[in-house]
């Protein structure tokens, strides 16, 4: 067995960042349109959509390089809280990555609206309209929105105190080639 | 890989701040984009809770427009229009609709003699899956044309907690510090609560774009206006006349209205529903609505349909009428709220007084 990669592959890198952006804008977006009447509720709408679907994309193409490229393990003195959280926020975080727009899509399909992305690109529904299930989805849709940013933050915390006070590589293994 | 040096109590602290930084300036921004550090900002959630106090308490139905009945029928288009607009729903042939009559207020039990307007929404569906969405009212002008001052006409017409009426003090110091509500006011002085659903013309008042197939844009706005129809000679008995007329009228066979598309002329403000537009508008009738079919709201295929009036297909732009986004983002929330309460239609119509 060779020895185990320090650093994240390019392609994830690179996914990282611009998914993160991505995301961050997202969530401003969506927060920002929900609680506006004026014209910015409007193009924030067209924005959200077609932002939406593209980061839906890069999540899936993201989950196939995480399943089918090694990743740098985590530091062998972490206590073992802390590798667990670890595990299971980013667990989380592709799970809302990968939900948040599908849920977003389904609502949509829900309420009888057409999925339009701008430029007469349409997608098919997901699922038939009914009134309860849209409810629900667009429920879920707001708190889990939510959910992904708190996550976000803790996560931005976490990579923080693993480069600032652990010192320990684990932010350098996504910040940098070497 | 070697271990970094200890950091000293100091070093540490500081580092800590440092990462708490970041971590508050994102989530100060988000509180701020929320809402919540800026109590005065007007949201849907307002606009939709004033229109709920107005209302009263109806759970499942829509806050505002509640009471109404499902009609469908179809779209015959003439083709007149097409060369101004790509929409699929102006070329030659039928588009089918799924519409809603109602009256403006959130009650759904409101007799249709307490008030003088009726409304009308529309869904075109296009072959394509590509909706039109439009909302109208049986009156010319709309009596604002900003969100402000609409949210400041709900309040002034919300009731007074001692007499559970509108204060009419506070509705005559609105229209006093509203000048622009002149006109819809010259015209609400004048109109009369309808006897039929079927004899009114219903206009859509905000304006929008069309868009023609080489990017031509034109403004307009758009309304439908009754074909062949005989007055009602007096209005029914009981509170839901306009539903039983309409049934009645039914029976008897579709009913029609031809869908005039109005051009505004260089310089015709195209933001603000609360000034009309000469007469002397270049006018194409871009069709006939027919409408063969009415459902009780209760289970019809209007029930879930939020009429926002934004969603549509290519061919059709909003316009700069700040009123679009609000009622889109209102019509969202109120939506959101009904669908949630769906359940509870049933028994309350088991309740109904």
């Amino acid at each position: 067995m060779s020895t185990p990669p320090r650093h994240f592959a390019p392609a994830a890198r690179w996914l990282h960042w611009s998914m993160a952006v991505g995301l961050l804008a997202m969530l401003f977006i969506g927060a920002g349109m929900a609680a506006s009447v004026s014209e910015r509720h409007e193009w924030l709408l067209q924005l959200h959509k077609p932002l939406g679907i593209a980061l839906l994309a890069l999540a899936v193409i993201r989950v196939a390089i995480r399943l089918s490229t090694r990743q740098p393990p985590l530091p062998a003195d972490l206590p073992g809280p802390q590798a667990l959280a670890a595990k299971a926020s980013h667990l989380l975080l592709y799970g809302l990555m990968l939900s948040l727009p599908l849920l977003g899509w389904a609502m949509l399909s829900a309420a009888g609206d057409p999925v339009s992305l701008g430029a007469g690109v349409q997608l098919p529904p997901l699922i038939a309209p009914d009134a309860k299930t849209f409810a629900v989805l667009r429920t879920a849709h707001g708190y889990l929105a939510y959910l992904l940013f708190l996550t976000v933050l803790v996560h931005l915390a976490a990579a923080l105190y693993h480069g600032l006070i652990r010192r320990d590589g684990v932010l350098r293994s996504m910040a940098r080639a070497r | 890989m070697t271990k970094p040096p200890p950091l000293s109590t100091g070093d540490t602290l500081a580092r800590f701040g440092l990462i708490g930084v970041p971590v508050v300036v994102l989530a100060a921004a988000m509180a701020y984009v929320h809402g919540w550090l800026d109590p005065g900002r007007l949201t849907p959630e307002r606009i939709v809770d004033t229109l709920q106090a107005s209302g009263g308490a109806h759970p499942g139905y829509r806050r505002n427009h509640a009471k109404g009945v499902c009609v469908s029928g179809w779209f015959e288009s003439s083709g007149q229009l097409a060369q101004y607009s790509k929409a699929e729903v102006f070329a030659p042939g039928r588009t089918p609709v799924v519409g809603r009559f109602a009256l403006p207020g959130g009650n759904p039990y409101a007799p249709d003699s307490s008030v003088p307007i009726r409304s009308f929404a529309l869904r075109f569906t296009q072959a394509d899956g590509q909706q039109w969405r439009t909302g109208m009212n049986s009156m010319p002008v709309f009596p604002v044309g900003t969100t402000e001052a609409f949210f400041a006409s709900l309040q002034a017409s919300r009731p007074d907690p001692a007499t559970g009426k509108p204060n009419p003090a506070a509705q005559q110091a609105f229209f006093a510090s509203h000048p622009e509500t002149a006109p819809f006011l010259a015209w609400v002085k004048t109109a009369k609560p309808s006897a039929s659903f079927a004899t009114e013309r219903y206009d859509g008042l905000n304006a929008f774009y069309l868009v023609a197939a080489d990017g031509k844009r034109q403004a307009v706005r758009w309304d439908v206006e009754p074909v062949g129809v005989t007055p009602a000679a007096t209005a029914g008995e009981g509170a839901d006349f306009l539903e039983h007329d309409l049934e009645q009228r039914l029976v008897a066979g579709p009913l029609r209205w031809a869908l005039k598309m109005t051009f505004a002329a260089p310089g015709d403000p195209v933001d603000d529903a609360s000034k009309q537009w000469p007469q002397d508008r270049q006018a194409i009738v871009a069709g006939t609505v027919v409408l063969d079919h009415a459902v009780s709201q209760m289970d019809g295929p209007c029930r879930d349909i939020n009429y926002d009036p934004t969603l549509l297909p290519q061919g059709i732009e909003v316009s700069g009428d700040p009123l679009l986004p609000a009622r889109s983002a209102a019509y969202a929330d109120s939506y959101l709220r009904r669908t949630g309460e769906v359940e509870t239609l049933n028994t309350a119509q088991e309740r109904r007084p």
